[in-house]
């Protein structure tokens, strides 16, 4: 029962949605309901992190590596709450239904890092697909040129195929071992690394990972579903997918035991192509939502490449780094929403003046856009450092030197947009001030400390994540 | 660890890089610009003084490094939090400390709006900078390397002139880009080294050739951009001209002088077999740099431009200095980058003064000036005499140690470097005749008034420092030289090893 809390505490929060949506309630009392549920559900995670056991069979794994993540998932799904303050993007009607598909997507996520059997990965993976394509569907009709419809169409459809090639990897695994539970897999796949339909099957399998990571060849969704899905769930789709994402990569990754090499030349190329492609085409983006993107899928590069060491270093990079990516991406999306009005979609220009109208989202806009740049000394130029010297550690130079001049490349992009907030004034004389409640200022000062320290002080968080990885 | 002396006192390293680092935090909770002006020039101050009683406790005569603080900061992969100083860097910090309190002097009346966020970015600014200049630690040294662009961006990006946009975006990108490859070669040090990033450690090691030129490669490229050497420098001009006058000092006097110390400090010790190799081109590349920067320096109108080529064609010499390898180059070079932070430094704070008054850079708006300001042209001549290297004045010191070092190595590449010279006068005295008298049709300048107190003495010291280390450079090169003797001591151990292994 303690070990399934943090789950039936989700499970419930959904279903309070779900009978608050047979009435309409106003938009306060659902938004501080959803706070509150988010609160218990990460205090619960919280509480059952020491746990350790299994359930349904073996089927659901409890250990200090899931805990973490599901930590960090509640974590990050209470920030992008406080972000969103109380989703003005979506229709009035369905806001209540709006926030019980935001609890089943975490559901799905939460069960996904604890689930160690393949069946049971495809059921997590696909519960948190189907209700965020749900989510990208309910944003408001009335703002004008938004296809929210044809976003959720688009992220369906690829998401419909990208499950299906993993399936498809299933069965072959299957095939292969004669199971699917993931310690089984464990111990029979690494004798059969050497042969080619190994390797297929594995990659097939990795396809529906690299779709959530939105990762090269799989990235393609990524721009349009940015731009139709309302900010805040785009905030949402930008972080918690990702982390859930490099959960299982990291325990499927581990499958492949010592022979990884023929994995990592195919792979690698993958990394460093979602780097070029994410990092070149968010060169030329007006949208900020598709700015943010493309160069989501350059930083989904970044962790696959920590993943694709094998080693123990390298995920624990891969997760610092999607930790980090998380926090600078709701720096981001903090400013993005306040800014919105009425949730329109934002383009560069609209952050002319920003320090004029809000110094501290200003900032904190700011500092999140330099950590994504990887710029020192925060999260994101820590997060990337170690990611490169572990590649480098493994023999992978020219792999880090492309890595290292896409920072470069990326920086152009970022600063653009700086540029804009902090060295552009409004031309008009009267400027509206973005007013922002006490909490909201709280949360702007928490996330620059957190970017801040997190990067100047990676310790103590990275032997955590070691602690996790040992116990798997 | 036989290169270092503990300091086991008081930890004045870290305080000289933490001081300005509080008072940044500090000014957070001060909303009036009065404040901020007070708090940021009591903190630059008070980092001057300790700076001062830090150059005062220095040993000279040793080669180790002094007051170094060591202690655990990441486990894995292994970072130290490891400062500390010798010859070579001494006297660059004394100079970073002793000239921010300047800045922001003649930032006083200069900047009128946001001046809180103009406070915090220089006081950042200043963290960054000593905190390079004394890190042991190669990742400690690259954070703040970088670190510093952001508030040197905002800078030049929100208090700069109509072009701000894009000399500062240019600024950010092309140092960055210089820098990334700088990081690669770090993390390649660290595995070559037994996972270490001690960068004492990493100095004359046998690496192979072709690492030791790719390596030289990255650190060149990051180096050379920030000096910046011909053809890396095209970013510089338009940083300087849009600039305000504290970031074009800061620029000037302080973080050219990075990409020197770089050379000195990373690309001499650590691969001393590439740098022999490459150095033919190096020094003709700096010879480009010191004729190319002195012509285009004639041919400018805008006094900013003018000074800003004129640091390539100064900078072009310190380069010379450093890669003739021996010891009155390389002093001389030390010495130099010193002058130049000196005399460049108060060339930007002369023309930042007539630009309050004329709100124009033009030559021309500015001719004929001496009349109406004697005072200020009597320092603006001082410090142009002082920048093309007049006897008496402190480049003299360090251009003549530097073609004296360069006539060791080679008389073509001594001769070839004596043109520059000549130009120095030329651009500079052009200058002078114009400001001072102007020709026929002078603007009306009768409005002008003189330099007040508080512009004297920001200007003052630097006039003591070009007269003192033009007469009595003995004083300074003593701090420097056992350093440099040691350094070049053991580029000849290290060539004699591999001699007998070949």
């Amino acid at each position: 029962m303690i070990l399934f809390l943090p789950e039936l505490t989700l499970l419930v929060s959904g279903l309070l949605f779900f009978t608050l949506s047979l009435k309409t309630p106003d938009r306060d009392t659902l938004h501080t309901t959803a706070i509150l549920s988010a609160i218990t559900v990460f205090l619960t995670t919280l509480f059952t992190l020491g746990e350790i056991g299994s359930l349904f069979y073996d089927a659901y794994r409890i250990t200090f590596f899931s805990q973490l993540f599901k930590a960090m998932l509640t974590g990050s799904a209470l920030m992008i709450l406080v972000t969103a303050r109380g989703f003005s993007g979506i229709k009035d009607k369905i806001s209540a239904e709006y926030y019980m598909f935001f609890f089943v997507a975490l559901l799905g996520l939460v069960m996904l890092v604890s689930s160690v059997e393949l069946i049971a990965i495809l059921v997590a993976l696909e519960l948190s697909s189907f209700a965020t394509y749900i989510m990208v569907a309910m944003r408001n009709d009335s703002i004008e040129g938004v296809q929210h419809n044809e976003a959720s169409i688009k992220y369906l459809l690829y998401g419909v195929m990208a499950t299906g090639l993993m399936l498809f990897g299933m069965s072959y695994i299957f095939g292969l071992t004669g199971s699917t539970r993931l310690d089984v897999l464990a111990e029979r796949l690494p004798s059969l690394m050497a042969q080619p339909v190994a390797i297929v099957s594995f990659i097939l399998l990795l396809s529906g990972i690299f779709y959530k990571l939105a990762l090269f060849p799989f990235q393609l969704w990524v721009p349009d579903v940015y731009e139709g899905a309302a900010d805040e769930t785009t905030a949402f789709i930008a972080t918690l997918p990702k982390l859930g994402a490099v959960a299982v990569l990291i325990q499927i990754a581990m499958l492949a035991g010592i022979h990884t090499s023929q994995l990592a030349t195919i792979l690698m190329p993958c990394a460093i192509a979602s780097m070029f492609y994410g990092n070149f085409s968010a060169l030329a983006q007006k949208d900020i939502k598709r700015l943010l993107g493309f160069s989501g899928i350059a930083h989904g590069g970044f962790i696959l490449l920590g993943v694709l060491l094998f080693d123990k270093s390298g995920y624990t990079n891969a997760i610092y780094y999607s930790a980090g990516y998380v926090l600078m991406n709701v720096a981001c999306f903090v400013t993005i929403c306040s800014l919105a009005k009425g949730g329109k979609n934002l383009t560069t220009d609209d952050f002319i003046g920003l320090h004029q109208k809000n110094p501290l989202l200003a900032a904190t806009f700011a500092i999140g856009l330099f950590a994504l740049a990887g710029i020192p000394p925060f999260v994101g130029f820590t997060g990337k450092f170690i990611l490169l010297t572990g590649a480098l550690k493994a023999g992978y130079l020219i792999p880090v030197i492309l890595a290292a001049l896409n920072t470069a490349l990326a920086l152009y992009y970022y600063l653009s947009v700086v540029r804009l907030t902090y060295c552009t004034n409004e031309n008009s004389d009267s400027v509206e001030k973005i007013i922002i409640s006490t909490s909201q200022k709280y949360f702007c000062v928490f996330l620059i400390g957190s970017i801040i320290l997190l990067g100047v002080f990676p310790g103590k968080f990275l032997s955590i994540i070691g602690v996790a990885i040992q116990s798997l | 660890m036989d290169q270092l002396i503990i300091n086991t006192g008081f930890p004045i390293l870290s305080w000289l890089i933490f001081m300005p680092l509080a008072a940044t935090l500090l000014l957070i909770f001060f909303k009036s610009d009065s404040a901020a002006r007070w708090i940021a020039l009591s903190a630059t101050s008070i980092t001057a003084l300790m700076a001062l009683k830090l150059v005062f406790a220095f040993d000279k005569t040793t080669s180790k490094y002094q007051f170094v603080e060591m202690h655990a900061w990441v486990q894995s992969p292994t970072i130290q939090y490891v400062i500390g100083v010798d010859g070579i860097s001494i006297l660059l910090l004394l100079m970073t400390a002793l000239i921010m309190p300047f800045c922001v002097l003649a930032s006083w009346s200069y900047i009128k709006n946001r001046v809180r966020t103009y406070m915090i970015c220089l006081l950042a600014m200043e963290t960054a900078m000593i905190g390079v200049f004394v890190a042991l630690d190669f990742v400690l040294f690259y954070i703040l390397w970088e670190a510093m662009l952001i508030p040197m961006y905002l800078l030049i990006g929100i208090w700069g002139g109509p072009r701000k946009i894009y000399a500062s975006i240019k600024f950010f990108l092309y140092t960055l880009a210089g820098s990334v490859l700088l990081l690669v070669a770090i993390i390649w040090l660290y595995t070559a080294n037994s996972y270490s990033f001690f960068i004492p450690d990493m100095a004359w090691q046998n690496y192979s050739l072709t690492a030791q030129s790719l390596l030289f490669i990255a650190f060149f490229l990051a180096f050379a951009i920030k000096v910046p050497m011909f053809p890396f420098h095209t970013w510089l001009p338009a940083a300087h001209v849009e600039a305000p006058t504290a970031g074009s000092v800061i620029l000037a006097s302080i973080l050219l002088k990075m990409g020197t110390y770089g050379f000195l400090r990373f690309a001499l010790p650590i691969t001393p077999d590439a740098t022999i190799q490459y150095l033919p081109y190096v020094l003709w590349l700096s010879i480009a740099g010191i004729v190319y920067g002195g012509f285009t320096a004639l041919a400018q109108q805008d006094m900013k431009k003018l000074v800003a080529y004129s640091s390539v064609s100064h900078m072009g010499f310190v380069t010379l200095g450093i890669f003739a390898l021996n010891s009155e180059g390389i002093e001389g070079a030390i010495l130099q980058m010193i002058n130049h932070g000196v005399t460049t430094g108060a060339l930007f704070l002369c023309i930042g003064m007539i630009y309050e008054r004329t709100h124009s850079r033009e030559l021309l708006s500015a001719t004929g000036i001496g009349k109406v300001m004697p005072v200020f042209v009597t320092f603006f001549t001082i410090f142009g005499l002082s920048s093309f290297a007049f006897p008496g004045t402190n480049s003299f010191v360090g251009e003549f140690m530097i073609l004296a070092g360069a006539f060791k190595y080679d008389v073509t590449i001594a001769l070839a470097a004596i043109p520059g010279a000549v130009l120095a006068a030329a651009y500079i005295l052009r200058m002078l005749q114009k400001v001072i008298w102007g020709g026929e049709n002078n603007p009306d300048q009768s409005y002008l008034a003189d330099l007040n107190f508080r512009e004297i003495i920001t200007l003052t010291p630097f006039l003591i420092f070009v007269f003192w280390i033009g007469l009595g450079p003995g004083v300074f090169l003593d701090y420097i030289h056992t350093s440099v003797n040691h350094l070049l001591e053991q580029m000849q151990v290290y060539q004699a090893a591999i001699a007998v292994v070949n």
